[in-house]
């Protein structure tokens, strides 16, 4: 049992601002949490978190990887999740790189082929597309969630780029649900990148059907 | 915090901006240093990451010189203890890094660098 990070240091003033983890980031520590193992023998030295936001999905796989054994790069568009982050690795004793950015565009030029783990907990909710675009422009919370048409606006930009970022034996986790067509997603991946898929766990929250998703070559 | 690697990964983004735009040079730049646990093998794994060169160059624009010009082809502890101080232990807090290319610069505030890029920016 990984312990969940201890983000006792952020408020309700914190939350107003940066999304509060909830059961689609405590599924995704669960589904890193089932592959322990394969993360462990397979020693990753670069970790990518995009959208880290609290900081907390990240925390935890430094807690799984051991802090001193690989680079933690954590990007969000949002100025607030970047200092939550900083704080969170300060707080769990882990150096947590945060960078302010939209997805992985400042490091796509020496990242590439690069990443061993990739992370991506995305505004997977399906909004009206000028509701999700607003929300990314003004890069407060509203963009952790609001996802456009089909919940994958933001999803589709970033996975034309996954491919490009992951290392030989890189992996990448997605948290999805049901409405953003997972078939659909793992179909294109294959296709269009080559990239193999498994879903890692599933999970019915309310009104949400959660999977995590791992992609590898 | 901005480590060393972080900086040693970071490009200007600008859009057009695609030649000389790595790696961005430091600017009023205040330091910090921070003591890592230092592992061997994560410093050694990083090496193949790295541009040498911008390296060398960054750790002398923030007053660290111990690194040698060219990467030496015999990585020993002492080599990998020099380089585990300059890419994990020295924080850039505040400040700014800017592309020699089209000099946009990229703010760094409370350890953190802003990245973004305005709408007419992006590529």
């Amino acid at each position: 049992m990984i312990p969940t990070p201890d983000l006792s240091h952020l408020t309700k003033d914190d939350y107003e601002y940066v999304y509060e983890p909830a059961e689609d980031t405590f599924l995704f520590l669960d589904g890193l949490e089932l592959e322990v193992d394969e993360l462990r023998t397979s020693k990753p030295s670069i970790c990518l978190e995009i959208g880290s936001g609290s900081g907390c999905v990240s925390a935890f796989l430094a807690s799984i990887l051991g802090t001193s054994t690989a680079l933690f790069l954590c990007t969000d568009i949002n100025q607030f999740a970047s200092s939550c982050t900083l704080a969170t690795g300060r707080q769990n004793k882990t150096p947590l790189d945060p960078i302010i950015g939209s997805l992985a565009t400042p490091l796509l030029q020496r990242l590439r082929h690069s990443v061993d783990i990739l992370l991506f907990n995305p505004p997977y909710v399906p909004t009206n597309m000028d509701e999700a675009d607003g929300a990314q422009h003004t890069a407060g919370i509203q963009g952790s969630w609001a996802g456009g048409t089909d919940g994958m606006q933001v999803t589709d930009v970033f996975l034309k780029d996954v491919e490009v970022l992951l290392s030989d034996t890189g992996k990448f986790y997605l948290v999805a649900i049901k409405q953003n067509d997972i078939p659909g997603i793992r179909h294109r991946m294959m296709t269009e990148y080559g990239l193999k898929s498994v879903i890692i766990t599933q999970r019915r929250a309310g009104r949400e059907h959660l999977f995590i998703i791992k992609f590898s070559r | 915090m901005v480590r060393l690697i972080t900086h040693n990964l970071l490009a200007c983004h600008v859009k057009g901006c695609t030649t000389n735009n790595f790696p961005l040079q430091f600017q009023d730049v205040q330091i910090e240093l921070q003591e890592a646990e230092f592992n061997p093998d994560f410093v050694r794994n990083l090496l193949p990451r790295l541009e040498w060169g911008a390296l060398v160059d960054a750790a002398k624009q923030v007053g660290d010189t111990s690194l040698p010009p060219e990467q030496p082809e015999m990585t020993d502890d002492d080599v990998l203890q020099k380089l585990h101080h300059v890419l994990l232990e020295i924080h850039i807090t505040e400040g700014a890094m800017v592309c020699s290319n089209c000099k946009h610069i990229y703010p760094i505030s409370n350890g953190i660098p802003n990245m973004l890029l305005s709408e007419h920016e992006i590529g």
